[in-house]
């Protein structure tokens, strides 16, 4: 039976950007052995010389003219900004690399 | 005990990788509608798209796929007859959605290269510098960090974002590793950053201005000692802003990567910032958790699949190539192999040559424009091309010296008045009443004045003391107004004073 | 006059015997009277809605040209931007969010002159089938207020149930159209794959997402989905064709020669009685009415619920990744030195619910590299088998039916705290979503066992969907003739009204 260890959880939870509690760590753990046993029944078949689907539909090259349209005004486009500043949206220190 | 760089490539050999990114000069972004004007004000420019607003959906600019098969074209490369945009996961402010669309394991070309040709003890010599891949992605917001002392990361107390750059086009150009160049690794990554700065301004496709950030590279160095088999482990380096800086952020490299080995140290796999004043790299935040960008074909765009035809017109609309076109203009013209270097590096080959095209002499051509024109343009301490002088102009003020109408020296009081805004040349000479002054006798009536009025000086001549001569030639031309062809002067002088 | 049929209602505006801004009221009343019990809504656009029924009042007064559906009032699922009108996606995370755009959809609603009453509650950003994950508590089944209405679009399909509304609009990403109708005892459709704009449907599987229509009748529904559907060139993944003839397939309701195919592997075992009772019942009305019945054999659908719960959690970690509390929804955690990412992670955590999460988790894992090919790579390799099956099989037969949903609405509470169970509910109804086809449920009576509805589901090929309201209309004719008018008039009462 494939499972995930709360460990596996939180790293996964540090890329999906979760902070979760530790209940929430250990319930998902537990959870996912069953979860990923009946998705895991994908690999049951023979899938060589299968193609994957990406889209349902065969459509392609579907662009659009190179032609500007109006934006939104700044008021709107901030409309729904948790802190804004001088016209821009104001977000806490950024730790991460530039 | 650390290197030198001699000591450094007799015992290592360096091996490059670059990383280009290109804004491309659509008026639209790559995913919507929002106009790309440089300078607008902070979220003019934005919509539900470029924003990530909850429900809003890219649709590609079908200018960028353009753009991007005439740049793999000109870079020799195959075109992919069926690419997908694919999604690049990870957090960070600048990016709304968290996610960058760009191309992962299906880029819309590949298998290219650029030739650049460098100066070596040897004499000039090749090197083909193969390509990767070159594929469309979207650039990020940008961030004002505020707080801190110098306005960058580290330190600040929070952030500004401003997302009309959000979603503009990029072209992320890719180098496959270069060994080989030796010590003329910087001179390599140089030459090739400017080929394809040569090469993309003549598509049209973008501004390739470095210091504006439409033209960046990220350079990859790693060293390993001659004779070795495996690679060593490489350093990225990012914030590289001008040519100038591609060789000196290489060769800094390149020597504290020695320096790391030859005390027996492990050189880090990191992203480091070129710093201009110094020359010298700085390490970026180390990473706790490297990163994993979970790539999958992006769900909410088709696959591009440009028809063989299309690619073929495409193909029949590229022009020339630069290095091909700057050997044929050098023959043309007859220029010295260090003279034409000079209209190279000073970038005004695209200017003399349309100069040229409307009749002027080559080496005239040349001369003004790598002469006066660029003290003057030095003097204002700007580019030679935001000047108010044309081609056309200097074309002109080429013939009206040619024909007799103005002396050199006159010629400078028109292209000081073209620059200054007055108008084209004849119509400065107009507005200033410039003339030769042709008339013999004229110029003999400002001589025998002049001859008078110093006659101390005139005596000395008549004795045979040429040099003396210049004061007098000198008097008369302000007599003139300057308007005198100064060596008809000298020739009427001296045969009035007897020599 | 609001237990009256859509289609009837707009021939008495088109009459003038009644107005909209009479109509509208009326529904505002009964919202007002019986959402206490059925919470089918989180917002009511009193003001809004009474002003869309006002100009299209006047618009009929002055003599225009007037879209067939205007000023019929309709709820519509909070998934889709309604711009100043506040949409949550079910979420904590977007409280208060007021879009400052429509989408396409809520475009095409007001040129329409279809009034908006209001906003309908539905599973946090569309996951789950019960309608249990909202942020905002959790709506109730119309036909027994202790059980659920389905999911995800539980409150759209209980509004038009419980008479609130005529029409509604929900979203289907793997059967949240037609499980809710079956549930509550209505019409849903899930249109062909790129027949309605996603541009502003909040997305939770863009390869799988698609808006549809829900109504008491076919032929009301059909109109809906007319109104709705088209190509939209903000949308990629939009198809350039003309919306197939609904309405008129509707209205003829013709089956006669129409070859049906019975899909082995969706029914019998696994199906709760009634259910398979009622489904068998409906295959002979319609053997009755001319139709030829076949079977057919779709062995990759074996696998089809696998693949979904990898491609569906997948493109939704990517998706809801932009919910970073940097441009909008909620903020939380933004205490004295906190930094951009705590807070990101902090918000996150406190504004999704647990099956987000949930998903969001196997999403990322199911992408992470050494787990791609194994994972998210097979999942749209099978999804290859299941389009080429149905292929297969629409060449024995023009439509594929199935019961909607192997059981009946099950009580609130019963399976939240098993997400398996409840995965196991969306079996019949995902194959279509991931073959990108249509399919519609429609009422096929009362399961004997608890007298709750239970659902018909007929499946047609991409831009086909003329002939689900073909199929659905004659069978919906024969069913009402035996009962006696439609099923919902067997609906209990409910306060305040019938």
């Amino acid at each position: 039976m494939s499972t995930l260890s709360r460990d596996d959880v939180a790293k996964l939870a540090g890329l999906a950007r979760i902070e979760m509690t530790e209940a929430e760590l250990v319930e998902l753990a537990s959870q996912f052995g069953t979860i990923l046993d009946a998705v895991a029944r994908v690999q049951e078949l023979n899938l060589d010389g299968v193609k994957a689907t990406s889209h349902p539909q065969p459509l392609e090259n579907i662009a659009r003219p190179d032609v500007v349209m109006p934006s939104l005004t700044p008021e709107e486009a901030l409309s729904g900004a948790p802190a804004q500043d001088e016209q821009r949206f104001r977000v806490p220190q950024i730790l991460g690399e530039e | 005990m650390a290197l030198n760089y001699e000591q450094l490539v007799a015992k290592y050999d360096p091996v490059l990788g670059l990383e280009v990114h290109v804004e491309l000069n659509t008026e639209s972004k790559m995913f919507c509608s929002c106009s790309t004007t440089f300078g607008a004000q902070p979220n003019t420019q934005t919509c539900p798209v470029c924003l990530a607003l909850p429900g809003a959906l890219p649709v590609v600019n079908e200018k960028a796929i353009e753009s991007t098969i005439k740049i793999g074209l000109a870079l020799n490369c195959s075109i992919a007859p069926y690419s997908r945009f694919a999604r690049k996961n990870y957090f960070y402010p600048d990016m709304p959605k968290n996610f960058q669309i760009s191309q992962y394991d299906e880029p819309i070309c590949f298998d290219g290269y650029v030739d650049v040709e460098i100066d070596t003890d040897e004499g000039p010599q090749q090197f083909r510098i193969e390509v990767e891949r070159v594929h469309m992605e979207e650039d990020t917001g940008k961030s004002l960090h505020v707080g801190g002392a110098t306005g960058r990361i580290h330190g600040a107390d929070y952030s500004l974002l401003d997302y009309n750059r959000a979603g503009i086009p990029l072209v992320e150009i890719v180098t496959k590793i270069v060994p080989g160049t030796g010590k003329y690794a910087p001179e390599v990554a140089k030459a090739y950053v400017a080929e394809l700065r040569d090469i993309l301004r003549g598509l049209g496709v973008s501004d390739v201005k470095m210091e504006q950030g439409s033209l960046r590279c990220d350079a990859n160095v790693s060293l390993m000692l001659k004779g070795a088999t495996e690679l060593g482990t490489r350093s990225e380096t990012k914030n590289v802003n001008s040519l100038r800086s591609v060789e000196r952020a290489i060769r800094g490299e390149m020597l504290r990567h020695a320096e790391i080995l030859e005390t027996g140290g492990k050189v880090k796999q990191e992203t480091r910032h070129f710093q201009e004043d110094t020359g010298l790299t700085r390490s970026g935040r180390s990473k706790e958790q490297a990163e994993d960008y979970r790539y999958f074909p992006d769900p909410d765009l088709v696959p591009v699949t440009p028809a063989a035809s299309w690619i073929e017109e495409l193909r029949a609309t590229l022009p020339e190539r630069p290095s091909i076109r700057r050997k044929r203009l050098q023959e043309q013209w007859a220029v010295p192999d260090k003279e034409f270097a000079a209209m190279v590096n000073a970038d005004v080959l695209d200017i003399v040559e349309a100069t040229v095209l409307l009749g002027a002499d080559p080496t005239k051509a040349r001369t003004w424009w790598l002469g006066e024109i660029s003290r003057i343009a030095n003097d204002q301490g700007v580019d030679i091309k935001e000047l108010s002088i044309t081609p056309s102009d200097v074309a002109e003020l080429i013939s009206l010296v040619a024909s007799g109408d103005l002396t050199d020296k006159l010629a400078r009081q028109v292209v000081e008045g073209v620059v200054a805004g007055e108008g084209k040349p004849s119509e400065v000479v107009a507005k200033r009443g410039i003339k030769v002054v042709n008339d013999d006798g004229a110029l003999m009536a400002a001589i025998e004045k002049v001859c008078a009025e110093q006659a101390e000086t005139a005596e000395k001549v008549r004795a045979g003391h040429l040099p003396a001569a210049g004061a007098l030639i000198g008097a008369v031309m302000k007599e003139t107004k300057g308007q005198a062809d100064a060596a008809r002067v000298r020739e009427l002088l001296l045969g009035h004073l007897g020599q | 006059m609001i237990f009256k049929n859509a289609a009837d209602m707009a021939q008495a505006l088109a009459a003038q015997e009644v107005s909209s801004v009479e109509l509208t009221q009326a529904h505002l009343d009964r919202i007002a009277a019986v959402d206490g019990d059925v919470k089918a809504f989180l917002h009511v656009d009193q003001q809004g809605a009474l002003a869309q029924a006002a100009a299209v009042d006047a618009d009929r007064a002055s003599g225009k040209a007037m879209s067939p559906l205007a000023g019929v009032p309709l709820a519509l699922k909070d998934v889709l931007a309604q711009k100043g009108v506040p949409t949550t996606a079910g979420s904590k995370i977007l409280q208060g969010w007021k879009p400052p755009y429509d989408s396409t959809v809520v475009s095409k609603l007001k040129d329409a002159g279809v009034v908006i009453l209001g906003k309908t509650n539905m599973d946090e950003f569309a996951m789950g089938s019960s309608t249990e994950n909202s942020g905002y508590g959790p709506t109730f089944n119309p036909w027994d207020l202790t059980r659920t209405p389905g999911g995800s679009s539980g409150g759209s399909a209980a509004a038009v149930s419980a008479f609130e509304a005529p029409l509604a609009i929900g979203s289907d990403t793997g059967g949240s159209i037609r499980q809710p109708a079956a549930l509550t005892g209505i019409v849903g459709v899930r249109p062909t794959y790129g027949a309605v704009s996603r541009y502003g449907l909040i997305a939770y599987s863009s390869s799988l997402d698609q808006a549809g229509p829900f109504g008491r009748t076919v032929l009301d529904t059909a109109m809906l989905h007319e109104i709705m559907a088209g190509y939209d060139a903000h949308d990629a993944t939009s198809i350039n064709a003309p919306v197939p003839a609904v309405v008129a397939a509707a209205k003829s309701g013709n089956v006669k020669g129409m070859k049906i195919g019975v899909i082995k592997q969706l029914q019998g075992e696994g199906y709760q009685k009634g259910v398979q009772t009622r489904f068998t019942e409906s295959l002979e009305l319609l053997a009755s009415l001319g139709a030829e019945i076949v079977e057919v054999d779709c062995p990759s659908f074996e696998f089809a619920l696998a693949a979904y719960y990898l491609i569906a959690p997948s493109e939704c970690s990517s998706n809801l990744a932009r919910f970073d509390a940097m441009r909008y929804g909620l903020r939380t955690g933004d205490v004295d030195g906190a930094s951009a990412e705590a807070v990101m992670a902090a918000t996150r955590d406190a504004g999704f619910g647990r099956e987000v999460k949930r998903r969001i988790i196997l999403g990322t894992y199911a992408l992470s590299s050494g787990y791609y090919d194994a994972y998210y790579g097979s999942a749209q390799k099978i999804r290859t088998l299941i389009i080429e099956d149905y292929a297969k099989a629409f060449t024995k037969a023009d439509v594929l039916v199935s019961p909607t949903a192997p059981t009946t609405a099950y009580k609130i509470g019963e399976k939240v705290d098993d997400p398996m169970a409840m995965y196991l509910g969306d079996v019949a109804t995902i194959p279509v979503n991931l073959a990108g086809i249509c399919g519609m449920s429609l009422p096929a009576g009362l399961a004997e066992e608890d007298n709750l509805p239970v659902g018909f589901q007929i499946m047609a090929p991409a831009m086909q969907d003329q002939r689900l309201y073909q199929a659905g209309a004659a069978l919906e004719a024969a069913l009402s003739s035996q009962w006696g008018g439609n099923l919902i008039t067997k609906a209990p009462a409910l306060t305040g009204g019938k």
